[in-house]
């Protein structure tokens, strides 16, 4: 039994030790060239990987010396703000900055026809009747469609005169009726938020329709009179909701833009987890050449998908930098940030299951509804959460008939980007409470039904043509609930003194989606790939590349073990270099869990061809045979027959043959004329890397056990446990720190959080007094076990760790809330679970 | 009414003179006159704590507080904690229980965490928990967080009762 109170690896710092003391070879620097079919994770393990190393990020985020982006000053910097729409939906009649423009200390004011920039468009590839794009200008364009919308631009020599500037302001409009629901955008009638989607609808798919779904709904119900009424299964229905919800990254978006002459080109400096994306959007809304443009990120204070897609306040900001030829900051206050920010996770699953006898689901129906907001966000559309969604609602069970419908509708309220879990944890949600409520018809225990569904030989396809990798769905599941039962839990709820519940979520998240994975999606932007430079100097240290942008992930840390290994060196001698356009040819930033499993192989494939190349040198330089060297795991290349490690007992070779890293870097830079012909200078390895096929599934299983109170109707969570498996763990701690934090995020959408409006559309939670993000009080302490499922087509076997958490507290959390509810009759199905709703269902008044 | 002030006071043992506008806040002073960036702004209306720095030895949310308030006072911020590029107790612990990913809440953690083992050096592991839910982080689920002030409460206990010299916070300067 692994024991939940550790994290189950005993060598918490310390880097592993060599299997073999003398370790002649270093065993992962055999190169050959992999076929794409062939498993890229050979299973051996290096000496780093799998160490919780110090973080090397943490020295200067602990003493105050990250550079974040408000931390940047420039010489002559200007300071920005937005003057942001007041009403939901409107045409904009008239917008007058000539008193902004007089006020003290504001230096120029510009609304959208001042700037004249390109729209911000993302398009799927689907025809008219599925997909309607849409456009996002920079700044409204004589429409605005919600509450915070900017409409222009004012920059001012500080952020106080910014401020006086934007009250300045004068926008007139005639306002329209508000669109505030997807039932009310939905409706007949309904106020129209882009025309060229009359019905509000953006994305409408319908998928699979696989054969026998009507059939085992009719089976299922008794309709087939062969069947006995003892023996009858069930259909299920629920309907379930989640919140709109804030990623909520501490740090709010900004950017610092300036204009350098003697580059011929613009520098932003931003908080993205997609610097690439930015510069291609910015370069294409200015009408610019994109090498003239440079987008680099400084440290980030989280992101968590909001900050992944394209926003139009750094395009503006630039704009604006350009035209003054001085720098210009604009840093998003926190009320920007509630209600004009991207928010997220707005949507509403109808769901019919059929079951037979034996607790056996036999058919899924859903029709998703997601709230996207006013607009289309790049690269992802609209369309990404109900396709999301579409694509992967059988989760991790066996469903044999399948019929989906994913619907995008816009509305007047703030667009929405992919959160941290994207759809997850909301059709994971659906499908779990689907798994509880077949249990309660069945008579069944809730963790049996599931038992007797969830996918256990690998790999597995499903009804929705994904190929599932190995994983270990069942295993997860029957240690978290034989952790709870040895713990008490079940015998304390049966006491029923209390008002106890226990829930359980079990799911699987498809990690580091590769080009082949989101071409799937129709889109005709493709993420994907992500690329990886290593560059060795004369000292025989490192700098790697990666297009994956870190924003508290730890990968300055990882990536380095990772290179660590492969080259047979000290984590401190490398450094990562990410968030700079200039020096990365192009990559995808941080998103989808994409960063070890797709960055994290590129930069490893690197690593060893930088291997590679110093063998060969150093071959030549030895005067052996290539395949006669190796790398020898501590900084250098030794000469496998030489006498002087072979002779047992013997007095050493007084000159061993065995070169260092700096000796051949020595070579490599200084002396070039010793180099082999056939060698170029310098040393310098690339490679790129994309998951093939489906990619990979980490999985897990949580457990909460949750009490609520009867006088007031709060829910305190009292245990949580989660059992994960991400494939090969880089740094454990990370990896936990990565779980805990998913969970907390995921507990506060299911308890706590809500971004809400008032019928104008006009949002009511516009500071943290009405935007109730949890504290160290309200998040539990997590016990994490960690299963291991090598990925066998990522270099380091490694799968994602970034999402899981936050996709599944929140069905954890209301499984356990409607357990402890279950003699009241109660069920609930939306998050965030209010207080008051909990306790009108203890006092029988719901 | 907006006249500038002649604004005296010390951050982290240096004594400083700032001509501040009378709106300006001590966050802004701090991070933008003195440029001492690590303390940070997450919200500017006192409720995510990453701004709080200490003030004659409480901890304060520097976006609530007008600079002029703190004429004469005694400023400490992050910057202050590591003594000649080593460490402080509380922050090697911060590293090694993971109590940061972004590191964006962090100088607010650590300054509110000094505080709070000032004034409660005996605190339990739940006072603790109690006392940092006066800031947010959005990364960690506070549990890390939790575990690393509370292991400095204890070595530093274990440090007072063996008799070795405690840290003497105030008279670092
Ligand atoms: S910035 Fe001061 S409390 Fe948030
Ligand atoms: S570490 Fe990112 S907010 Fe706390």
């Amino acid at each position: 039994m692994t024991d939940l109170t550790t994290t189950d690896r005993p060598d918490q710092t310390a880097p592993h030790e060599a299997a073999d003391p003398d370790r002649p070879v270093h065993p992962l620097s055999a190169g050959h060239e992999h076929r794409p079919d062939e498993p890229r994770f050979d299973g051996r393990r290096g000496r780093w990987v799998g160490a919780s190393v110090p973080r090397r990020e943490d020295p200067r985020l602990l003493t105050g010396r990250g550079r974040f982006v408000d931390d940047i000053a420039l010489p002559g910097m200007l300071h920005a703000g937005f003057v942001r729409a007041t009403v939901a939906h409107a045409h904009v009649t008239d917008v007058d900055l000539s008193a902004t423009r007089e006020v003290p200390g504001v230096v120029a004011a510009f609304d959208g026809a001042d700037l004249a920039l390109g729209d911000i468009v993302a398009i799927l590839d689907r025809p008219p009747e599925e997909f309607t794009p849409t456009a996002m200008p920079v700044l409204a364009k004589g429409k605005v469609r919600f509450v915070g919308e900017p409409i222009a631009l004012v920059v001012a020599s500080d952020p106080y005169a910014v401020e006086d500037g934007i009250e300045a302001a004068r926008v007139s409009y005639d306002v329209l009726d508000a669109v505030v629901s997807s039932a009310s955008a939905l409706a007949p009638g309904a106020a129209v938020v882009h025309e060229e989607a009359p019905d509000n609808v953006l994305l409408d798919v319908s998928m699979f329709d696989t054969p026998g779904v009507d059939e085992a709904f009719a089976e299922a119900a008794g309709d087939d009179a062969e069947r006995s009424s003892t023996r009858r299964g069930c259909v299920v229905e629920v309907t379930t909701r989640s919140g709109r919800q804030n990623a909520l990254p501490l740090e709010t978006r900004g950017a610092v833009a300036s204009w350098d002459a003697r580059d011929d080109q613009l520098l932003v400096q931003t908080c993205t987890q997609v610097p690439h994306q930015v510069r291609t959007v910015l370069a294409r809304s200015l009408g610019i050449p994109e090498r003239t443009v440079r987008v680099t990120v400084p440290d980030m204070g989280g992101g968590f998908g909001q900050k992944c897609v394209v926003g139009r306040e750094e395009i503006a900001v630039a704009a604006a930098a350009r035209r003054l030829d001085r720098p210009v900051k604009w840093i998003e206050d926190r009320r920007e940030a509630l209600t004009a920010g991207f928010l997220a996770r707005e949507q509403e699953y109808r769901t019919r299951a059929a079951f037979d006898a034996d607790g056996h689901i036999t058919a899924l129906d859903v029709d998703v509804v997601c709230d996207m907001g006013a607009y289309s966000c790049y690269p992802f559309t609209a369309g990404i959460e109900p396709l999301m969604a579409s694509a992967e609602m059988p989760s991790v069970y066996r469903v044999p008939a399948y019929r989906v419908r994913g619907r995008a509708i816009t509305s007047t309220k703030a667009p929405t980007a992919p959160y941290r879990g994207v759809s997850r944890p909301q059709y994971v949600m659906a499908i779990e409470r689907v798994m509880e409520k077949a249990a309660r018809a069945l008579g069944m225990d809730p963790v049996e039904v599931r038992r007797r569904n969830v996918i256990t030989a690998f790999p597995y396809t499903g009804i929705n043509g994904v190929t599932y990798d190995p994983g270990t769905y069942r295993e997860s599941l029957d240690l978290a609930e034989a952790t709870i039962r040895e713990e008490g839990w079940f015998e304390a709820r049966e006491r029923g003194d209390r008002h106890l519940g226990i829930g359980f979520c079990c799911f699987s998240e498809r990690t580091g989606y590769g080009s082949e994975a989101f071409a799937k999606r129709k889109m005709t932007v493709v993420p994907g790939f992500d690329i990886s430079e290593i560059r060795m100097d004369t000292t025989g240290s490192v700098v790697v590349t990666s297009g994956t942008m870190n924003h508290g992930q730890s990968h300055e840390t990882t990536f380095a073990q990772i290179v660590a290994d492969r080259l047979g060196l000290d984590p401190e001698q490398v450094k990562l270099r990410q968030g700079d356009t200039e020096r990365i040819s192009y990559g995808w930033g941080t998103f989808a869990s994409r960063s070890v499993t797709i960055g994290g192989s590129a930069v490893a494939l690197a690593s060893e061809r930088l291997g590679e190349l110093l063998c060969r040198i150093a071959a030549h330089l030895l005067e052996t045979r290539p395949e006669n060297v190796a790398l020898d795991g501590d900084g250098g290349v030794v000469q496998l027959d030489d006498p002087s490690r072979t002779r047992s007992g013997a007095e050493p070779d007084p000159s061993p043959k065995r070169l260092s890293f700096a000796d051949i870097a020595d070579v490599a830079h200084l002396r070039a004329h010793l180099l082999p012909k056939d060698v170029d200078p310098t040393l310098t390895a690339t490679a790129s890397f994309d998951v093939p096929g489906d990619g990979t599934f980490s999985n897990a299983t949580h457990a909460a056990v949750v009490e609520a109170d009867p006088g007031t109707g709060q829910v305190r969570i009292l245990r949580y446990v989660c059992v994960e498996d991400c494939g090969v763990v880089i740094h454990p701690q990370v990896v936990d720190g990565q779980c805990r934090g998913g969970i907390a995020q995921g507990i506060a959408g299911a308890l706590f959080e809500e971004v809400t409006y008032d019928d104008q559309g006009e949002p009511s939670a516009a500071s943290f007094i009405d935007y109730l993000v949890p504290t160290a009080t309200e998040i539990p302490d997590v016990s994490i076990a960690h299963l291991e499922t090598p990925c066998a087509f990522t270099a380091n076997g490694a799968k994602g760790a970034g999402e899981g958490g936050t996709i599944g507290a929140p069905a954890a959390v209301l499984n356990a809330v409607n357990d402890a509810l279950r003699h009241t009759g109660v069920e609930l199905d939306t998050t965030p679970i209010h207080p008051g709703t909990v306790l009108d269902a203890l006092e029988g008044t719901s | 009414m907006n006249d500038p002030h002649l604004l005296s006071l010390t951050v982290n043992g240096a004594e400083h003179e700032v001509v501040v506008e009378p709106r300006r806040t001590l966050a802004d002073v701090l991070r933008h006159d003195l440029r001492l960036t690590g303390t940070h702004v997450g919200c500017e209306h006192g409720v995510c704590g990453a701004c709080t720095v200490l003030v004659d030895g409480a901890p304060t949310r520097a976006c609530l507080v007008f600079a002029v308030q703190a004429e004469g006072a005694d400023v400490r911020t992050v910057e202050s904690l590591a003594r000649d590029g080593e460490l402080s107790d509380l922050q090697r612990a911060f590293g090694d229980h993971h109590a940061l990913q972004c590191g964006f809440c962090t100088p607010g953690f650590l300054m509110l965490a000094e505080g709070v083992l000032a004034e409660q050096p005996d605190a339990s592991r739940e006072d603790i928990r109690e006392a940092l839910s006066a800031n947010l982080c959005r990364c960690t689920g506070y549990q890390t967080i939790v575990d690393a002030v509370h292991a400095t409460a204890c070595s530093r206990r274990e440090t007072e009762r063996s008799g070795a010299r405690p840290v003497d916070w105030e008279s670092c300067s």
